[in-house]
């Protein structure tokens, strides 16, 4: 499926698109639908959100996983410093990416 | 459209049309000229006092080949006008001015009051470049 | 160090102003974030995987201790409490808010500090020798002249928009500790037989996706000629430098594809035009600057004697600390790269802390290395162990200085958007596996560097042993260099061959070693066995099947 993804453009934070608003949890992500450009374009102009991106995921057991490790890595957080990814109680949380 | 040009200068705007570097060098009575990004501003050296407006065009804001190219004139004694034109934004405004700049033609409309306030960024250079500010080591250093 | 007149304060008070205008006016919609992406950039800022990324310019690498302790204060008061240094000899914090930034600047403006061109297609920090006006075999010290670029190239009007990012490096020793031809421009202090000081001009050298040594360009200019002739090399490659291929826009390939000659040509044209205008400043500025950097009060009968019968002191003492100019003292080397660490990370209180030495015991000085390190450039010989207790209780004792421990690396894919592969994890684990400091000493100086893309900020083509991270189909993969080398007798790294994956990779290290300390002649390091016997017994070593079983 399509998800789109984006920063929060006060704070920098990863935040992803559930259809209604934006979250910092991926999982919240959903089928971004046909109209992404409307949606990008929309949301862009509120200036909340900033360089703003349609990619591709899927969908498993554990939740949404984007398709690249890239946006995998931005999902989670550094894996080399799990203490301040968003699961920071998990060590094997890096997994997860690979 | 009312083509929008900021300009500090005291004489009568030239109206004539600009013409190419290529083609100002077999027009005789040409006075205006227009410089792309490619070209070489010193092709226009031996024919400096028969201008009276250079333009030069920036179709990216972020091709700085026009800020060498106005400096190079000036330098070699161009006392005319010079324009920046195309996609000229506000935040290039002082660097272009400190380059010899005195006329601007921006794509999206700058108001007068902003400019004059971009002019003013800086409180002292640290270069001596051709728009005859002292540099900081000359105040440092006072002859 | 140089200390800001009220002109110096005035232009970084006006970028803090500046920068506060155009974040508001970002934040208000009045600039679309591709007009305020440029600006951003040139005050650092940029917008990395997980936020905000501040890169904060160590001018020549050169800090007090109260800067220091501001950049670990930024640290806790903006961030998650630590920043990483790097390779141009700066610090970045990874977690930054864009409505935090201009308070930033503030603060580090009241510090003498800012964040200036440390990105952007504009002339960035110039690096310098860590061991500036400290090094036993320095011959002029490059600090002022570094100063007078810096000032120089600080808002340079015509080269704000160049067609890439432009650095410049100065030394003033034999010994080139900066990685000078790899720079865009490199300029070496040297003097001629009469005794006056010259700029050697190497120009056109850089790492990245197409890797050159720079070839000399001005082979002696007056050091009051310093800044006419780099303005003559910039706008030669303003006017010319290729902007059709952002690959092809660095000076390098300009002057590769002209030629170093012609490329001289037209910069002493461009200069001889120069020097009619009066654009240089004059020799009272540079002996002004050179106030600032005259020698600390050393204390003349500091004794050469040092107690060395706490073994693991003495291990620190040998790798870590380089003799000084004084007799009586030394240049220490902190490393920031403990076993199994990220390279070049410290804590906002190991940065404090490391402020508190200097003020107490190196005359108020530190030094940011591009091996991602710190130096303390001045310390009594006297106060070396009680420095020593210090940081080991800090963890910032580990002797590694040069060897395979003291690895380069950028932040890479854990951190970077523009990164194809993960970097930090690459270093830890070969970190670990040779975590055995006598195993690291056997094998002597030998120094890896690491890159998380081509963009080099690992600087991996200049690694006895280089590690390029690439994107392969998705997947992490690495590629491995041989044979790099920065300095006087500067090489660039050879690839292998097929690539490996992240265990692969520490292994095929090992495995390089194990060649190295099977085939060295006496007195080599790695790169001089490498230079010796050539690539193809490397590459039997680490492409070798395993026997099959039975």
């Amino acid at each position: 499926m399509k998800i789109i993804t984006g920063s929060d453009l006060r704070t920098g934070d990863v935040i992803w698109w559930t259809g209604e608003g934006w979250s910092r949890h991926v999982n919240d992500a959903v089928e971004a639908g046909e109209h992404t450009e409307a949606i990008i374009a929309r949301e862009n102009a509120k200036q909340i959100v900033t360089d703003t991106q349609v990619i591709e995921a899927t969908v498993t057991d554990d939740g949404v996983r984007p398709a690249h490790i890239k946006d995998r890595i931005r999902a989670l957080g550094p894996t080399v410093r799990l203490d301040l990814s968003l699961k920071p109680a998990d060590p094997a949380a890096g997994n997860w990416v690979i | 459209m009312v083509e929008q040009n900021l300009r500090y200068r005291s004489d009568e705007p030239v109206s004539d049309p600009a013409v190419t570097v290529d083609a100002f060098a077999d027009q005789n009575n040409a006075t205006a000229v227009r410089i792309e990004p490619g070209d070489d501003a010193r092709a226009l050296l031996p024919h400096l006092d028969r201008i009276a407006l250079v333009e030069v065009n920036f179709p990216a804001y972020t091709d700085g080949r026009g800020y060498s190219a106005a400096r190079i004139l000036r330098e070699h004694g161009y006392a005319g006008e010079l324009r920046a034109v195309g996609d000229v934004l506000l935040d290039q405004l002082s660097h272009m001015r400190r380059c010899g700049f005195d006329s601007f033609a921006p794509n999206q409309a700058i108001s007068s009051e902003a400019a004059d306030k971009a002019f003013a960024t800086w409180p002292d250079v640290y270069q001596k470049t051709v728009d005859g500010r002292p540099a900081i080591w000359a105040k440092r250093h006072p002859a | 160090m140089y200390q800001y007149d009220s002109y110096d304060q005035s232009m970084v008070d006006a970028r803090v102003a500046e920068f506060r205008g155009q974040v508001e006016r970002r934040l208000a919609g009045d600039l679309t974030e591709d007009q305020f992406k440029p600006l951003r950039l040139k005050n650092g800022l940029y917008l990395q995987l997980h936020a905000y990324m501040l890169r904060v310019a160590v001018p020549y690498g050169t800090l007090n201790s109260r800067q220091m302790r501001m950049l670990g204060d930024i640290a806790d008061k903006y961030d998650r409490g630590y920043g990483h240094f790097t390779t141009r000899q700066n610090i970045q914090y990874n977690w930054i808010k864009l409505e935090d930034a201009p308070d930033i600047l503030a603060d580090l403006a009241s510090v003498e500090m800012h964040a200036i061109q440390t990105s952007g297609n504009c002339i960035r920090n110039t690096t310098s020798d860590q061991f500036a006006g400290a090094a036993a075999d320095e011959l002029v010290d490059p600090r002022p002249y570094a100063e007078l670029l810096r000032q120089w190239s600080t808002f340079h009007p015509e080269f704000d928009y160049l067609p890439r990012k432009f650095k410049i490096a100065i030394i003033g020793s034999e010994t080139d500790r900066a990685a000078m031809k790899l720079h865009d421009i490199g300029i070496q202090l040297v003097k001629n037989d009469a005794g006056e000081i010259g700029c050697r001009f190497y120009v056109g050298g850089g790492m990245g996706r197409t890797p050159m040594i720079a070839p000399v360009i001005g082979d002696f200019v007056s050091p009051l000629q310093m800044v006419s002739y780099a303005e003559a090399c910039l706008r030669v490659y303003n006017r010319y430098g290729r902007r059709d291929n952002k690959y092809k826009a660095r000076i390098k390939i300009l002057v590769h594809e002209i030629g170093a000659d012609e490329y001289r040509r037209q910069v002493e044209e461009e200069f001889a035009h120069i020097l009619t205008l009066g654009l240089e400043p004059p020799a009272a500025e540079l002996e002004r600057i050179k106030g600032f950097f005259e020698q600390p009060g050393f204390d003349a009968n500091a004794s050469d004697e040092l107690d060395l019968s706490d073994p693991d002191f003495a291990l620190w003492v040998d790798q870590n600390v380089h003799a000084h100019k004084q007799p009586g003292y030394a240049i220490v080397n902190i490393s920031l790269k403990p076993v199994g660490g990220i390279p070049g990370d410290a804590t906002a209180d190991q940065i404090r802390l490391m402020a508190d030495l200097a003020l107490a015991h190196s005359f108020d000085e530190l030094r940011v290395t591009h091996a991602q390190n710190i130096v303390l450039p001045h310390v009594k010989k006297a106060d070396l162990y009680g420095l020593w207790q210090k940081l080991d209780e800090a963890g910032l004792a580990a002797a590694n200085l040069d060897l395979i421990g003291d690895i380069i690396a950028c932040p890479g894919l854990d951190y970077c958007a523009l990164a194809n592969a993960r970097s930090i994890p690459v270093a830890q684990k070969i970190s670990n596996r040779f975590a055995d400091l006598g195993r690291q000493r056997e094998l002597g100086e030998l120094k890896l560097k690491i890159s998380g893309c081509i963009n080099a900020c690992g600087h991996h083509h200049a690694g006895h042993i280089g590690i390029l991270g690439v994107d392969r189909k998705g997947v992490e993969n690495y590629q491995l260099l041989l044979g790099g080398c920065e300095g006087a007798d500067t090489s660039l790294g050879t690839i292998t061959g097929p690539g490996f994956n992240e265990d692969g990779i520490v292994d095929a290290v090992e495995k390089a070693t194990d060649v190295y300390l099977a085939q060295r002649a006496e007195g080599e390091r790695f790169v001089d066995t490498y230079r010796r016997i050539g690539m193809a017994p490397f590459k039997e070593a680490i492409y070798a099947k395993e026997p099959a079983n039975g």
